[in-house]
């Protein structure tokens, strides 16, 4: 009997310190974390359209949509973050398009967890610098030949997967943006 | 002193005990990645080590693992969200990997096999030459994939431009075959002492 309550005890107690610690180190980093989410995405916005001087935040699709304009109150595009499974895991994008959904300004990986080494590489300026000026009118394709149209773009060798992800994700993303600006 | 010694050779975690097989494959694609997960193994064992040898005599026999369990998920978590917090890049890096090191059988192994049998100072010696010598293997490991695989040691090109890079040694197959080649020449260079 009291060897149960030794071994009960003693468990108790470790796990009750260990949380302590924990909540004590979750409380200490938890503003900087959200506060690294926030910074990334006024950073990647300040990069993909540099004249932005006012951003305004409507809903969208259960996230914000990013209504970004210059000094003089012109529109400039939308800012939004799309998301989707990709090879491991959720991948998180940052995209600017131009007021008429016709062409992006750029997109900025925000998270994933794809291969490293392989998949990860969306991450890289190589494959993210492809989405610069991309026409979205039609549907992106994301091809592994040489590219011949203004709507494509070429998948990693290797991490096929992952860049089929990343088209895909903006595809649906976009489409549903422009749903909802028609119905306005 | 030969606690120490033995982790990064004689005993080495990885060439010789061949543990924690699945960080080490996944994370070596490149140097940087071999080197912080090196580091995180090192900060959550020495911890962890310290902290079993503290406790060894109160904790009951029958729950030693449980409890080894919390203590080493508390460290690595701890690690996971300092990661998060200040240096962002290698914590998306490295990913799922770092939460994953609670169960690397290099940190419980060396808690249940040394430092919940050994007085503080040797554990503490043990896991620093256990968690330093899993560092140079992942280093050399991710040092090798990422010279042939990407031509490049910590993002800066070394190869010269005409060297097309084997993708086959980032991908896990690489991992597979480089790992295979260390422990051979490991295993000769052993035998040729022995001779001596």
């Amino acid at each position: 009997m009291k060897e149960m309550f030794k071994i009960v005890g003693v468990l108790t107690s470790v796990c009750i310190i260990c949380a302590f610690f924990l909540s004590f180190a979750n409380s200490t980093t938890k503003v900087k974390i959200e506060l690294n989410a926030k910074t990334k995405i006024e950073n990647a916005i300040a990069i993909l359209a540099p004249a932005t001087s006012s951003i305004k935040k409507v809903a969208f699709d259960g996230g914000t949509l990013y209504q970004l304009s210059n000094n003089q109150k012109k529109l400039l595009g939308f800012a939004f973050l799309a998301q989707g499974q990709g090879y491991q895991g959720l991948i998180k994008i940052l995209t600017v398009i131009n007021p008429s959904l016709g062409k992006l300004e750029g997109i900025e990986i925000v998270e994933s967890v794809e291969t490293p080494g392989l998949g990860a590489k969306i991450i890289e300026e190589g494959f993210k610098s492809q989405f610069q000026n991309l026409n979205v009118s039609d549907k992106i394709l994301c091809i592994k030949d040489d590219l011949s149209q203004n709507n494509q773009i070429k998948a990693i060798t290797g991490a096929t997967v992952s860049s089929m992800a990343v088209a895909n994700i903006l595809n649906k993303k976009i489409a549903k943006l422009r749903e909802m600006l028609r119905s306005k | 002193m030969k606690d120490f010694l033995k982790g990064l050779w004689k005993e080495h975690p990885v060439f010789r005990q061949l543990l924690g097989m699945c960080p080490l494959l996944a994370v070596t694609t490149s140097v940087i990645n071999g080197i912080s997960m090196g580091l995180a193994v090192v900060f959550v064992l020495f911890f962890s080590s310290l902290v079993v040898a503290l406790i060894k005599k109160i904790v009951p026999h029958q729950v030693r693992i449980a409890v080894y369990t919390v203590i080493i998920a508390t460290f690595v978590t701890i690690v996971d969200i300092f990661l998060k917090a200040q240096l962002p890049d290698i914590s998306r890096s490295l990913g799922p990997y770092i939460p994953l090191i609670i169960v690397n059988c290099i940190i419980l192994g060396r808690c249940e096999a040394f430092a919940s049998k050994h007085t503080l100072k040797r554990s503490l010696l043990d896991a620093l030459g256990m968690g330093l010598g899993f560092s140079w293997g992942l280093l050399l490991l991710g040092a090798i994939r990422e010279l042939f695989g990407t031509g490049t040691i910590l993002g800066v090109t070394i190869m010269p431009k005409i060297y097309n890079p084997l993708i086959i040694m980032i991908l896990p197959a690489g991992a597979f075959l480089v790992l295979g080649f260390l422990i051979a020449i490991m295993n000769k260079i052993e035998q040729s002492q022995e001779k001596k």
